[in-house]
C-alpha cells in the first residue's frame, strides 16, 4: 500500500529514496572492492549519495509536516514505503555490474539534477545544483570503468556484457510516464523523468559503444520500484540498514 | 560582545577537521557573519553533500565563538549558491601546496566537460614536477583524488576542481 500520496512529496521521495538505497548498496563493498583505491572510490561515492539523500529526505520530511525528518523517513518505514527505482536495490553483483549500474544510474541523476535546477522549491534547486557538482565525478568513474572493462580482456567484456543485459531492463522504469511525473511536471516542481530520456541516452551510448557492448532491445518488462512495489531484495537490505535504530530507538552515538 | 571583525578572527583560527592546516576561511566556506547586541550569526555553506566533517565543523564554529566572548551563536547553513574550489582563498592554496596536496584547478563556469576523463597536469606538491599520473579519481576523502609523481615517486592527493 502506499504510504503517502501527495504527488510533489512522492517525487522528492523518489529521488532521495534512490540515493539512499544506492549508497547503502555501494557501502556494502566496504572491505570487499578488488582494489584498495576503488574501495575508496565506491566508499566515497556512497557517502556523496547519502549526503544527497539526507538532504532529500529532511526535504521531503518538512513538506510532509508529520514531523518526520531524516532518520525517521530512512530508518523508520517499511520496505513498500520506499520509493527508490528498482534498478538501485538490485545486489552488486561482481565489480562489472556494480561500475555499469554506477553509470547507467549517476548519468540518470546527471539529467535530474540539471532539471531540477529550475525547480519551483528552492530547496529543492538548491541540492540539484550542489549534487550536480559530485555526481559528474561519480559518472566520469563509472564510464572509466565501463570502457576499460567493456574494451578489455575477454573475460571483463563478458562480464560487462552480462552486466549490461541484466541491468538494462531495469532502466525503462526511470523513464516511464506516471501522475507523478506528470504532476511534478505541471506545476514546475521538477522535470517528468520521462523527459530525461533523449540527454540520458546520448550520455550513455557513446559511453557503452567506447566500451564494445551490444545494449540489448527493448523489452516489455517495466520493474515498479518507484511506484512502491518492489524486488525482494529491497526488504533483506533495509533489514540490514535499518536493524540499529529499530533495535534501540533513540539511540544517540 | 563580539564585533564582526573580531568574529571573522576568530574564525581564521578554526581549522577544517580533514585538513587542519587550512582554516574554515581559507577553505572559503565561511559566507555571512552577522555581529550584533544578541550575539553572532554564521552561515556556512557545505563543501561535499556527504562530507562527515560539515557537523563537526558547526561545533567547531560555535565553540571557538563562544569561547571568544559571543554570547549567543546561531550557525546556519546554506546549500546555494553551492561550494566551489574557486573559494578557496590564494593563502589557503599555498598552505595545501605545503602541506603536500595538490591545490584544485580553476573551473571555468558554465564550460563544457567531457564525461569521460580528461587527464590534467597536475603538479607534484613535493617536487614541481609535472610528470604525475592519476592512481584513482577518489582519495583519502571524497574532495581529493590519489596522484604519484614520476620523477620523485611520491604519491600525494591532488584537492579535486568543485
Amino acid at each position: 500500500m502506499a504510504e503517502t500520496r501527495e504527488p510533489r512529496l512522492e517525487y522528492v521521495l523518489r529521488l532521495g529514496d534512490s540515493a539512499l538505497v544506492l549508497g547503502q548498496r555501494l557501502s556494502e563493498w566496504c572491505g570487499h572492492a578488488p582494489v584498495l583505491e576503488e574501495e575508496l572510490a565506491l566508499a566515497n561515492t556512497a557517502l556523496d549519495l547519502l549526503g544527497q539523500a539526507r538532504l532529500l529526505l529532511t526535504r521531503a520530511g518538512q513538506m510532509e509536516g508529520a514531523g518526520r525528518d531524516e532518520d525517521a523517513l530512512a530508518f523508520l518505514r517499511d520496505p513498500q514505503a520506499f520509493r527508490n527505482v528498482t534498478l538501485v536495490e538490485l545486489p552488486n553483483g561482481d565489480f562489472a555490474r556494480t561500475v555499469l549500474r554506477n553509470l547507467l544510474f549517476c548519468a540518470f541523476q546527471e539529467q535530474l539534477w540539471a532539471g531540477l535546477r529550475a525547480s519551483s522549491d528552492a530547496e529543492l534547486a538548491a541540492i540539484a545544483a550542489k549534487s550536480a557538482k559530485e555526481t559528474r565525478y561519480h559518472v566520469e568513474h563509472a564510464a572509466d570503468w565501463c570502457v576499460r572493462l567493456g574494451d578489455g580482456t575477454d573475460e571483463s567484456h563478458q562480464r560487462m556484457q552480462e552486466a549490461l543485459d541484466t541491468l538494462w531492463p531495469y532502466t525503462a522504469e526511470l523513464f516511464t510516464a506516471d501522475a507523478v511525473d506528470e504532476a511534478a511536471a505541471a506545476t514546475g516542481f521538477g522535470p517528468a523523468w520521462a523527459s530525461l530520456e533523449a540527454g540520458w541516452q546520448k550520455l550513455v551510448r557513446p559511453v557503452l559503444e567506447e566500451a564494445t557492448l551490444a545494449v540489448p532491445a527493448p523489452t516489455a518488462f517495466r520493474s515498479t520500484g518507484k511506484g512502491g512495489v518492489h524486488s525482494e531484495h529491497l526488504g533483506h537490505l533495509l533489514a540490514l540498514m535499518q536493524t540499529l535504530p529499530r533495535s534501540h530507538p533513540g539511540a544517540r552515538w | 560582545m563580539l564585533s564582526s571583525a573580531r568574529a571573522w578572527e576568530v574564525l581564521a583560527t578554526v581549522p577544517d577537521p580533514e585538513i587542519p592546516v587550512l582554516s574554515v576561511c581559507d577553505l572559503g566556506i565561511v559566507r555571512h557573519v552577522q555581529a550584533d547586541d544578541e550575539g553572532v550569526a554564521v552561515t556556512l555553506t557545505p563543501t561535499y553533500s556527504g562530507c562527515p566533517a560539515t557537523e563537526a565543523i558547526a561545533a567547531d564554529v560555535r565553540a571557538a565563538l563562544v569561547e571568544a566572548g559571543a554570547g549567543s551563536v546561531e550557525v546556519q547553513t546554506r546549500l546555494d549558491p553551492p561550494w566551489t574550489t574557486d573559494w578557496i582563498s590564494e593563502a589557503g592554496q599555498e598552505k595545501l601546496r605545503r602541506y603536500g596536496i595538490a591545490p584544485p584547478h580553476t573551473l571555468q563556469p558554465g564550460a563544457p566537460r567531457p564525461v569521460r576523463l580528461v587527464p590534467r597536469a597536475v603538479a607534484c606538491p613535493r617536487c614541481a614536477s609535472k610528470r604525475t599520473t592519476r592512481l584513482s579519481a577518489f582519495g583519502s576523502t571524497a574532495c581529493k583524488a590519489l596522484y604519484r609523481c614520476e620523477d620523485c615517486r611520491e604519491p600525494f592527493d591532488y584537492f579535486k576542481p568543485l
